[in-house]
């Protein structure tokens, strides 16, 4: 087991204007989806990650030039094993890391119907990204680089391999997406239909939101 | 599959996904089946609306209605009251942080042929049509004697302490028929008038529980959540998955059989063995009994609901003796909107419901039918209503009952916590909120 401190995926301090994305995480069991996020957020690893209990909910910050991106990020909660993935999971996913462990060929099949699933489901303006986990790896690869790649290219995805043990473009992959959302008022599906509504855990008063990406469908 | 379990739950209803959640946050472990596809049993929000259209064997939509992913349609109508007990588990829990919430716009009720608006403010209640100057003095005086009622407090009861019935309660203050038919059938929500030679207390509580859900956000107590009641269950077993309940869908049940004081579920010639099974009535067709019908009517209309200010989401409701045929149960129209993500754009869905009483449910609904004005498409259904046998105490089979015609979730969360004292020997506490964060280590 290695640890360090968490910081800041990149060191930009935060300035501008800050916008909030849901992303989802998707892919087969035990190709390294709950270790991407603990990495990411926590700058931590663990060599044997039990299936996810618990860590279901969590949210990082990213810095770019002039935006602040706060990714708030759900994993599965082990309900992709036997295909109960809820509705609710893709709803309002404005990114997706699709994840794949290079050193097994089905879980790169899985991906792509995954990717698949994302199409019919998801947003139309989703931003997807392929990460072939475990690069660590590389001498038991059974998934070949320029074959993801391709396909990635073909569906407009990015692609990266990660390693969450070495941290390997863990963070690079998730600035990358970070780029690549769109951060106008119109950003992502979530402002398409403006309202606002009310936040039930707070005492009362209506609580519009909007503005720059917020989540107010 | 071959491990042992705590606790079996079959089905994905609210009922069930609720009792999951709170079970597996304390540790126990738990397996969830549904035969169906998809969650949420029979409450569950149909997506596409070819779904909708398969269902009622009425082909497929025309394209007026645009695009079928954008509809999410309730099968069973229900808003949240803001203050109510869903409201406390969803807190309670932080499954909230899933869902997000609009207020409904407002209340109306059927009084002489014309539809009013409860009045949800003071300022309201001066000009409202309801009821003449001098009973809006009466009217006003018993809301405040409820507000200050406390069933500990004897200085409160002014003679009327908590187990007199609610007739005397309103006797003493000289209130009229408009008086009572508001307090009884829109504020409390009965559906009957058998309340009125109940204990008074039920009714007060149920105005307290009224008018602290209005005062939260204001036009009316009641809440509900973008993208239909179905993200309800999703939630809850969300939240119960990522405490280690396994969840499996489109698993048909072929056999239950209680084996050395455990149950066995036999799904797809897989057996797995729990200390107790949780379930909806759906499951356990000889262990339930038939206690009534609800018949309902999904209508699409273009418009919103005639004399509701054009409100993108209201309820209506119609007092059992203000439409004709006078009828034992009150009739309720909930509606919502494309506003909530439930229908395609400038479209609105309004849900007619009412307990049956006669062998023609559908013309029951009439009454109600008449003030939606246009109606571009009209889905009915009569559900039977199911109640367990026994208490599962000692079979160990703890079964829900069917969601009744009530338009809030208060009788389906007694059901809830009833059944999960059944279960764990004590009663439900609200604690401090379940704090997902924690849990996973940090």
């Amino acid at each position: 087991m290695a640890s360090r401190a968490p910081q800041r995926p990149n060191n930009a301090s935060p300035q501008g204007k800050i916008c909030q994305f849901k992303l989802v995480l998707l892919g087969e069991s035990a190709v390294g989806k709950s270790s991407l996020v603990l990495r990411f957020v926590k700058g931590q690893f663990h060599e044997y990650q039990e299936s996810t209990i618990g860590a279901a909910f969590l949210t990082q910050t990213v810095c770019l030039q002039d935006t602040t991106v706060k990714f708030e990020i759900w994993d599965t909660a082990g309900q992709e094993r036997y295909h109960s993935l809820a509705p609710m999971y893709y709803r309002g996913a404005q990114a997706a890391i699709v994840v794949y462990d290079i050193t097994n060929q089905d879980t790169f099949a899985r991906a792509k119907t995954w990717v698949k699933e994302l199409q019919r489901q998801a947003s139309p303006n989703i931003v997807i990204a392929l990460a072939g986990n475990k690069s660590d790896l590389s001498n038991k690869r059974m998934v070949d680089h320029d074959e993801a790649a391709a396909y990635s290219d073909e569906n407009g995805l990015l692609f990266m391999e990660t390693s969450a043990k070495t941290a390997m473009h863990v963070n690079d992959i998730f600035l990358a997406i970070a780029e690549k959302l769109p951060k106008n008022d119109a950003g992502g599906t979530a402002a398409n239909r403006p309202t606002s509504g009310v936040d039930i855990t707070q005492g009362g008063g209506s609580n519009p939101q909007g503005g720059c990406c917020g989540r107010s469908q | 599959m071959d491990e042992e379990y705590d606790v079996l739950i079959l089905g994905t209803g609210l009922t069930e996904c609720i009792l999951s959640g709170l079970f597996s946050v304390e540790g126990k472990k738990v397996l969830h089946m549904d035969r169906n596809k998809y969650y949420g049993g029979a409450a569950t929000s149909l997506c596409p609306l070819e779904n909708l259209y398969e269902k009622f064997g009425k082909g497929s939509p025309p394209e007026s209605m645009g695009r079928g992913r954008d509809w999410n349609v309730d099968l069973i109508p229900k808003f949240l009251m803001a203050s109510g007990k869903l409201v406390q588990l969803l807190i309670h829990t932080n499954v909230t942080r899933y869902l997000q919430f609009k207020s409904v716009e407002g209340s109306y009720v059927l009084r002489e042929g014309k539809i009013n608006k409860l009045p949800s403010t003071a300022k309201e209640a001066l000009g409202t049509s309801l009821f003449g100057l001098l009973e809006m003095r009466r009217f006003k005086n018993l809301l405040q004697y409820m507000a200050k009622y406390s069933a500990e407090d004897p200085t409160t009861h002014e003679g009327c302490p908590p187990t007199v019935p609610m007739t005397a309660v309103y006797d003493k203050f000289g209130v009229g028929s408009s008086s009572r038919d508001i307090i009884g059938h829109a504020i409390s929500l009965h559906t009957t008038e058998d309340y009125l030679r109940l204990p008074c207390l039920e009714t007060i509580k149920r105005v307290q529980l009224y008018y602290e859900s209005i005062s939260r956000y204001g036009s009316s107590p009641y809440l509900y959540p973008l993208y239909g009641l179905g993200e309800l269950p999703q939630g809850f077993a969300r939240l119960s998955a990522i405490y280690g309940g396994t969840y499996m869908l489109d698993k048909p049940i072929e056999k239950i059989e209680q084996v050395d004081g455990k149950i066995a579920v036999t799904s797809q010639g897989e057996t797995v063995i729990g200390k107790m099974i949780v379930g909806d009535p759906s499951y356990f067709p000889d262990r339930v009994k038939k206690v009534g019908q609800v018949v309902r009517a999904i209508c699409i209309l273009s418009h919103p609901l005639p004399n509701t200010s054009d409100s993108l989401s209201c309820q209506i409701i119609f007092p059992q003796n203000q439409v004709k045929p006078p009828r034992r149960h009150d009739i309720f129209v909930c509606c919502v909107s494309y506003a909530h993500n439930v229908a395609g754009n400038g479209k609105f869905l309004a849900i007619v419901s009412t307990q049956v009483e006669t062998s023609n449910p559908e013309a029951e609904l009439q009454p109600a039918l008449n003030y939606l004005g246009v109606i571009d498409e009209k889905f009915v259904e009569v559900s039977d209503l199911y109640e367990p046998k026994d208490d599962g105490k000692e079979s160990k089979v703890f079964i829900s009952k069917s969601y009744d015609a009530s338009t809030h979730f208060e009788s389906t969360c007694n059901d809830i916590l009833d059944i999960y004292e059944r279960v764990n020997g004590k009663e439900f506490k609200f604690g401090d909120p379940v704090n997902v964060e924690t849990v996973c280590g940090e």
